[in-house]
């Protein structure tokens, strides 16, 4: 590769960040270009499809499909109550009579000669999109969206669960290194993020769902803990829809990991105020990472700052970095060199390396695929 | 089984992609002296130079760099002038004048500017992937679910009348799929039409949409029974971009699948990928349709069988997917195990194995919930790289199980059609066998080839060949060979321009022969005697000839292209494929590696015993010198 570049997460004191918020189907945009709006608030709104009931009309009644128009007394296009007439046979004598009432209220949308079926809708559901983040809507996308942008303080972490949600930041922990206890979840918690040092458990978590904590930043946590949080072995890495009681951001990744102390530091400076956050994680083309927002007044963010992830730089010797997979994993030190020739590793492999030198002032080679640049 | 329409799948698509689109460059297949293709994968875009050296063409050079379907850049195009700008500077040809290609070579007479044609294939932003519809899941659902597969595309779910599920179940889970495109079959011609009607009613209620982009209609083949067309059309000519062709399964005991792959690729690429970001533009850039990748990689795979006139599995292991493509008895079948790859899904193999049967293929003891953190970290950071051997022997422990459950997956749905009535003779009758049964028989298997990272790149080769034996278990006699670079997309879309230089490059640079394994069938108890072999080489080397017992791995030297003669002598109980105690004289092909007897007996079992499996591994990798302490 000609381009050397590690791709790390961002923890930014300020920055600018865009949120493109879209309806899953076309719908009604309800803010303008330039309003000011706030996390809470509705931005568009569409009317989901209600979910279709499927009634075998000429089962029940014991006719043939082509004739089933002649035995419904609802047609196609037409409202329904639940217990309502639908279809009904017509004997000679009454009581031999059959009707077939409907399930559900809602519309009758198909009557099929060819299969006998009646197709029922219930009413449509309302679906409301808000605005995630506190900011400006710089873009309306008609019938679609908008664009929201935000002058914030903006932490990525590596792997979430749980979806997006808001609350004040709690700062629970005094170092990276400590690990999240169940009592330290106080019920004052209740409605908060809370961020944790280096571990949290599933006891814990347990704890933190009763409380009704919303959200909990750590540094890592157990693959078991995991399994025992969600139910199942998450298999492949597509997180976000998660129904666990509180969305839940490892800043590491898993085993019990010191949170990198630019991020707690952060996030202590960070203490009392309202994020938006999400878990949402997809590790595969188009990358989402779990992400921390803490909006700010626009006027307090500088001219020259960008938006995360569009001025992608090589990594420089000096730059602070985290080393990503093993013997190492966990490490955080700055790039000491880089040298250019490949490098036979212990695996036998050739690969680019990396002169890592760690604060105590020792160094290691290190592939380069494996070490993240900490960005911000 | 008849497998006619399915044989002359690699002919019929080419004849139909040089007839569906206007493609400049097709008709110069003899002339081209220079050819650029990429490969637009999900993270990299890889691009290849080939040229004509003397009366061959050779692959010259290779670039890549990340793929920018995705935000920031959201077009294809950045990533493939990236790649070929790396071609550019290693190769010292000028491909690119600002953003475009320059064809054909030779502008202003210098040989050293532009290429003849450029060719692709994506399978960027996931791929094509489709929902398949049928009536009876293991009849015309499974013909839909080849189909589709065959095509290249990712069959997100397989809807059936009989599949268990409630209408209603089946119509939401229409609506959250958000596929590329559906593929409705069912029915015979002539047959009952009411299921298939069925079928397109749900599918009319749950109004679908496509994955990318809200403004157009989701694309629908309809291959279903003719005369279920007319109504086809009312429920589903409004709602969605429906397209009609020819029954799949027009008769119980045929497939016709040939037609509809076509109208995929068609979809595919008027569609799906004109929908995707800057694949207009490589459309027009591109002097031939651009292919779905694995429908690439299945058609050069098909061309190989059938050139060679033998039976292969082949295997393309990635990061979030695992591949398999069979050709056997002339039929090529393809799988996809989406959720079955070495980074993105590397967690679900173990969720899907289990953690013993990874731990198996182990040399060492390591606490389970450390092994359990590092896999899932290897799954959130899916591009670090092992640095150490132990974690070099994890991640292969992990490949073994992969490739193993993904050709069990390949062996449900590579099967004969099910369903049809079979003429019996007697011995039929005792084997107990019905319609419907897997093609894939690893005795008749002449050739495993390999392909992916894990695979491609193991720093031994050795290492990719004891992979595969391990997680394929052949049986008998069986040539096994890598992909050197993973080009065989690229040569896919290009035999379909040039079948010379497909042929040409594949042999020469693309194909990296690893010898020959002989695998006897049977058991024994470790250390007696399970077959004897002699092997006579060609040009003066002295002859070999040796007892192998039980429980062992035997490696003998043959280099790439060398060829010698075995003569096996199996014990008793022994099958080495002339049947039980039975000798057997056969060449066998060398290759980086050689040729490897495999005496651990067939079905594989290892130790259970802790202690005694340790050992056996050990004493395994020793005797082939698979990784950088068996010299100790």
């Amino acid at each position: 590769m000609a381009h050397i570049y590690t791709p790390g997460l961002t923890v930014t004191p300020v920055t600018i960040v865009t949120k493109k918020r879209l309806l899953p189907i076309p719908g009604t945009v309800l803010v303008g270009q330039s309003d000011v709006v706030t996390s809470e608030n509705v931005v568009a709104r569409a009317e989901l499809p209600g979910k279709v009931h499927v009634v075998n009309v000429v089962n029940q009644l014991g006719i043939l499909p082509e004739d089933l128009k002649d035995f419904m007394t609802k047609r196609e296009g037409e409202n329904i109550r639940k217990g309502e007439v639908l279809a009904e046979n017509k004997p000679f004598i009454k009581w031999l009579k059959t009707t077939v009432a409907s399930p559900i209220t809602g519309t009758v949308e198909t009557v099929s000669g060819a299969t006998g079926q009646v197709l029922l809708r219930e009413p449509p559901r309302r679906l409301d999109l808000c605005a995630y983040v506190d900011g400006v809507v710089v873009e309306v996308i008609p019938g679609q969206g908008v664009r929201i942008e935000t002058a914030c303080a903006f932490i990525q972490g590596i792997f979430g669960v749980g979806g997006e949600t808001w609350g004040s930041i709690a700062m629970v922990a005094e170092h990276p290194e400590d690990v999240l206890t169940d009592h330290q979840l106080t019920p004052d918690l209740a409605g908060k993020i809370v961020i944790g040092g280096a571990f949290v458990g599933a006891h814990t978590l347990q704890r933190a769902k009763a409380v009704g904590i919303k959200g909990i930043v750590v540094g890592g946590m157990h693959d078991k803990d995991l399994r025992a949080v969600l139910g199942y072995d998450l298999g492949v890495a597509i997180t976000g829809t998660e129904k666990i009681g509180f969305t839940l951001i490892l800043t590491e990744g898993f085993g019990q990991i010191a949170m990198a102390r630019k991020t707690f530091d952060l996030l202590r400076t960070m203490n009392g105020r309202k994020a938006s956050i999400s878990g949402a994680t997809q590790i595969r083309a188009g990358v989402i990472r779990p992400e921390i927002i803490v909006s700010s007044p626009s006027d307090a963010v500088p001219d020259a700052v960008g938006i995360p992830g569009s001025a992608k730089e090589g990594v420089q010797p000096g730059a602070p970095v985290r080393i990503i997979r093993e013997p190492y994993f966990g490490r955080i030190g700055h790039v000491a060199s880089l040298p250019s020739d490949l490098t036979l590793i212990p695996t036998e492999s050739l690969v680019r390396v990396m002169e890592i030198e760690f604060p105590d002032g020792t160094r290691a080679l290190v592939p380069r695929a494996n070490v993240e640049l900490i960005e911000g | 089984m008849t497998g006619s329409a399915e044989s002359s799948f690699g002919q019929d698509l080419k004849a139909h992609q040089t007839q569906s689109r206007d493609f400049p460059a097709m008709g110069a297949g003899a002339t081209l002296q220079t050819i650029v293709a990429t490969d637009c994968g999900s993270t990299t875009t890889k691009a290849i130079l080939i040229e004509k050296v003397g009366h061959t063409y050779r692959q010259t050079f290779r670039g890549e760099a990340p793929t920018t379907v995705e935000a920031p850049f959201e077009d294809v195009t950045r990533g493939v002038l990236n790649a070929i700008a790396e071609i550019e500077e290693l190769s010292g040809r000028k491909i690119l004048d600002g953003e475009k290609i320059i064809t054909p070579s030779g502008r202003g007479g210098d040989p050293k500017v532009g290429v003849d044609i450029y060719i692709s294939t994506s399978s960027a932003g996931g791929g094509l992937q489709m929902m398949v519809a049928g009536v009876v899941a293991s009849m015309t659902g499974e013909s839909a679910q080849r189909c589709a597969l065959g095509a290249g595309a990712i069959v997100m779910d397989v809807l059936a009348s009989n599949d268990g599920r409630l209408p209603h179940e089946k119509i939401e889970r229409i609506r959250s799929l958000r596929p590329d495109m559906i593929l409705l079959s069912g029915g015979t011609d002539g047959g009952t039409v009411t299921h298939v009607v069925e079928m397109a009613e749900y599918i009319a209620a749950a109004d679908p949409r496509p994955r990318l982009g809200m403004s157009y209609n989701l694309p629908l083949i309809y291959a279903g029974n003719k005369e279920a067309r007319e109504r086809i059309s009312e429920i589903l000519g409004k709602k969605t971009a429906l397209t009609i062709t020819e029954n799949l399964r027009p008769v119980l005991e045929r497939e016709n699948l040939v037609p509809s792959r076509n109208k995929i690729h068609d979809l595919f690429l008027e569609h799906v990928m004109a929908q995707a970001p800057g694949y207009k533009k490589l459309i027009e850039w591109a002097g031939a349709p651009i292919m779905p990748t694995p429908a690439a990689v299945g058609l050069i795979m098909e061309t190989i069988a059938k050139k060679q006139g033998i039976n292969l599995i082949g295997v393309d292991i990635g990061g979030a997917t695992t591949d398999v493509f069979s050709v056997f008895q002339g039929i090529f079948n393809r799988t996809v195990s989406a959720n079955l790859g070495m980074s993105y899904s590397i967690s679900n193999v173990l969720a899907e194995t289990g953690l013993d049967n990874i731990m198996r293929w182990v040399p060492f003891s390591i606490d389970e919930q450390d092994l359990r953190n590092r896999i899932k970290n290897k799954m959130i950071r899916p591009t670090t790289v092992p640095q150490t051997l132990d974690e070099l022997q994890i991640e292969q422990a992990i490949a073994r199980e992969a490739l193993r459950l993904a050709l069990g997956h390949h062996k449900t749905l590579a099967t004969g059609l099910k369903g049809v009535q079979q003429e019996r003779s007697i011995s039929d009758v005792f084997e107990q066998k019905g319609s419907g049964d897997t093609l894939v028989d690893m005795l008749r298997l002449d050739l495993i080839v390999g392909s992916g990272g894990i695979l491609s790149h193991a720093p031994r080769r050795v290492q990719s060949m004891l992979m595969m034996v391990d997680a394929y278990e052949p049986l008998g006699v069986t040539e096994l060979a890598v992909d050197s670079i993973f080009m065989m997309p690229h040569l896919g879309v290009l035999s379909t321009v040039n079948d010379q230089a497909a042929t040409d490059v594949f042999v020469r640079d693309c194909m990296i022969y690893l010898g020959t394994c002989i695998a006897p069938i049977g058991q024994g108890k470790w250390g007696e005697r399970c077959v004897e072999f002699s092997l006579a080489f060609e040009g003066g080397r002295a002859p070999l000839q040796e007892t192998v017992t039980f429980g062992s791995l035997r490696l003998v030297p043959l280099g790439v292209g060398e060829e010698a003669t075995i003569t096996l002598k199996p014990s008793r109980q022994v099958d080495v494929g002339a049947g039980r105690g039975e000798s057997m004289e056969r060449k066998v092909r060398g290759g980086v590696v050689g040729v490897l007897l495999d005496a651990r007996g067939r079905p594989l079992q290892l130790p259970t015993e802790h202690a005694a499996r340790i050992r056996g591994l050990i004493d395994w990798h020793k005797a082939l010198n698979l990784y950088p302490f068996s010299q100790a």
